[in-house]
């Protein structure tokens, strides 16, 4: 397999990758935000494409959704502030499979119903919106509703315009599945670090050490994801054996305090990028000491 | 032996859960192994008759559900329209409404599973309300995620789950009508999936739930088929059923398609039935228009308007915007407010077997009026709009032959599925009756100082 951008965010120790919400709570504002968690450290960026049933998140995540939205997010909307963003790290576009399935109908439907009152076209597909991601700068897509035997059609789209798919493993993921994902998992794993959905947790689950082992002898990087928010998790993540972290409600609840208390937006990107530094310096905490750089 | 040919979803469909280009399972990989688990239960339990699932199941449905329903014939309706009505009286089944013959079958089955906890969502109440039911009977723990608006506007359905012991938990988000409620009890699902069972109160959601939501409704047309030709000696020219998740429509239609079914049916009720009308009554709302810039559809008529989408773990018919945004539905019926439809349902639309019409918010208050007037029964506000379309159906009938449209088939009786009955909506009724000026509503002024 041929190193992609994504899996080359892990090579240089463990990888934080950061999550936001396009849009949150304005696009020019959430490009501010990226740049800030690049700047504070983040390998990756996991730049959320608000869909509003987006049944894995939790609150956090959910209400930053919801302003996003209100603020008029739209599949075309993010294409262009991943164009504009001006950041070196991979972008990973998480979002769930309807947006992705829909894009593109629209300009075919109303040529058709324009032109001979048709009926829409019945089918969609994930090709085109793959292709508009790959030109827009994208590296990857999580999309958490669409598990590995749903996801054919979203592989070869991948594979085809050479990004990365990447699948999340759960707690109560069988045997059997892991390894059908393992199969089709390129970049990285997400490991999932807890039951449940999204949101900042005050300690590290667990079970997390137990779905690191399970991974021991995948020959891709792990990440573990859900319910991380401070340095101190980040560094016993690290020392349970992961090659990264995933932050997003931790982020999110900052973007939020911001809205609600009306701060200017640097003010907010400052505080993001401070709290990228924390995980990035637990993180890096986690390796054992010879391997520290 | 029926011919295997004709079957519009055959036990290989219904075993993949796929129907044609719908159906399928997308939902968070937390959930994967749950409802992996629950399709292996399925086809063991439901399918094969392990353990004596489907004969406890009959059973029970009979002894606390009080199957079988009668087939009414409706005589002054019958005179209206100049042909025979038949209602299916879902509305006499304990609880009030169709919903307890899935909620019976899906917390029982849990049981078999080893499950300790329940979690369902409603919109209406009548679902949460028939699972709240289900779990005092057979003792396991309930909790119910309803919408805020919905918990407002289906007050004594709360209440009665909750003195079935259930805890109601209001949702916040969005309009808080049913699609928030999915979301949220989709969450509680995956944070607590080890020992709980997600009860899905329509045939929606990832396989194995609308196959199975399917079966255990399917004894509805069971038993209108074994009706119809026990009274009527023939089998009906039509069956109208309301839709909206489509869990009475699919219960009404599925002996008529030659759906699988459940073991022990009668011999012969699952025949194929290509002569009878099968029609999915919709809520039109206000307008069958959607509102692309507000995202709001002021109806819930996903199968005669709706486009292909993946909502709530299944490919199927949604209100959505062209970018694939899930917009907010509408209809007077909490029942029916939901923006997308049951997989097979699509299928069977677009397969030209289902014919899917829909009736306005005006139309079903006032059928609610003419059969609580009539013929004294009292339908749920979702099943009005069954009985509303018998309005249109008999002009169609009259007129047929002239209009150059389809003629319907002749003259035989008609069987409307009163899905549920209207106690739980009375508040709805009063203030929009009085609102909108319906046509033969009483109003409670002359009572008031």
């Amino acid at each position: 397999m041929t190193d992609s951008e994504i899996r080359g965010a892990f090579a240089d120790g463990p990888a934080l990758v950061s999550y936001v919400a396009a849009g949150d709570p304005s696009a020019e504002a959430s490009k501010e935000y990226v740049e800030a968690l690049v700047e504070g450290g983040s390998d990756v960026i996991e730049l959320g494409l608000p869909f509003s049933e987006p049944v894995a998140e939790g609150t956090t995540i959910q209400n930053a959704i919801k302003r996003a939205l209100d603020a008029g997010m739209t599949p075309d909307a993010y294409l262009d502030l991943v164009r504009e963003l001006d950041v070196d790290v991979p972008i990973v576009c998480m979002t769930y499979y309807n947006l992705i399935y829909q894009y593109g109908e629209s300009e075919a439907r109303s040529a058709s119903e324009n032109a001979s009152g048709d009926e829409p076209r019945a089918s969609g597909g994930p090709e085109e919106f793959v292709e508009a991601a790959a030109e827009a700068g994208i590296s990857g897509f999580v999309v958490p509703d669409l598990p590995v035997n749903e996801s054919e059609a979203m592989y070869e789209a991948c594979r085809e315009h050479g990004l990365d798919l990447i699948f999340i493993v759960a707690p109560t993921t069988t045997p059997e599945r892991l390894e059908s994902m393992l199969d089709r998992t390129t970049g990285f794993v997400y490991v999932q670090g807890r039951l449940g959905t999204t949101g900042a947790r005050d300690d590290v689950s667990e079970d997390t050490p137990e779905a690191l082992e399970r991974l021991q002898d995948a020959d891709v990087p792990k990440a573990v994801g859900f319910g991380i928010s401070s340095g101190e998790q980040a560094r016993e993540v690290i020392a349970s054996g992961a090659d990264g972290v995933i932050v997003g409600s931790a982020y999110v609840d900052i973007v939020a305090d911001g809205v609600e208390n009306d701060l200017p937006a640097g003010e907010v990107a400052d505080r993001l990028e401070e709290l990228a530094a924390e995980l990035k310096q637990g993180a890096r905490k986690g390796l054992p000491e010879p391997e520290r750089k | 032996m029926s011919d295997q040919s004709q079957r519009t979803t055959g036990e290989q469909e219904t075993r993949a859960g796929k129907f044609g280009a719908y159906g399928g399972q997308y939902v968070p990989e937390v959930l994967m192994p749950a409802v992996e688990e629950l399709a292996d239960a399925y086809e063991r339990y439901v399918l094969e008759n392990e353990d004596g699932f489907v004969d406890d199941f009959r059973q029970r449905i009979r002894e606390f559900g009080g199957r079988p329903t009668p087939l009414s014939h409706a005589e002054n309706l019958s005179e209206r329209y100049g042909f025979d009505v038949y209602l299916k009286r879902e509305d006499l089944l304990h609880g009030g409404a169709h919903k307890l013959n899935n909620a019976l079958g899906q917390v029982l089955l849990a049981k078999y599973m080893g499950k300790e906890r329940i979690v369902a969502e409603t919109g209406a109440g009548q679902h949460g309300t028939a699972t709240a039911m289900a779990c005092a009977y057979l003792d396991m723990p309930c909790e119910i995620y309803m919408g805020r608006t919905d918990v407002n506007r289906q007050r004594p359905n709360v209440f009665r789950m909750r003195i079935h012991d259930a805890e109601v938990n209001p949702v916040d988000v969005g309009s808080g009508t049913l699609k928030e409620a999915i979301n949220e009890t989709m969450r509680d699902w995956a944070t607590n999936v080890e020992d709980t069972h997600y009860v899905i109160g329509s045939v929606v959601g990832p396989h194995p739930f609308p196959a199975m939501v399917r079966d255990f409704q399917s004894v509805i047309s069971e038993e209108m088929r074994e009706q119809s030709r026990e009274r009527l000696g023939e089998l009906p020219e039509a069956v109208i059923a309301c839709a909206g998740g489509g869990s009475n429509t699919m219960g009404a239609f599925s002996a008529f398609v030659g759906s699988a079914k459940l073991p022990g049916a009668p011999e012969g009720t699952h025949e194929p039935a290509p002569d009878v009308d099968l029609l999915a009554v919709e809520a039109g709302g206000s307008s069958l228009g959607v509102d692309k810039d507000e995202g709001y559809a002021p109806n819930s008529a996903s199968l005669s308007t709706g486009t292909e989408g993946v909502l709530h773990g299944a490919r199927t018919k949604l209100l959505q915007t062209e970018e694939g945004q899930i917009v907010e539905s509408h209809s007077v019926s909490a029942g029916l407010d939901y923006a997308g439809v049951g997989p097979e349902l699509a299928h069977l639309v677009d397969e030209g077997r289902v014919e899917p019409v829909n009736v306005d918010d005006d139309a079903a208050l006032e059928a609610f009026h003419r059969l609580s007037r009539e013929e004294g029964i009292i339908p749920a506000l979702e099943s009005s709009h069954a009985v509303a379309y018998l309005e249109e159906y008999a002009a169609h009938r009259a007129a047929g032959n002239a209009s150059g449209d389809e003629p319907r088939a002749g003259d035989g009786p008609v069987v409307v599925n009163v899905s549920g009955r209207g106690d739980k909506d009375l508040d709805t009724v009063i203030e929009e009756s009085a609102a909108r000026d319906v046509a033969g509503a009483p109003t409670m002024e002359v009572f008031e100082e």
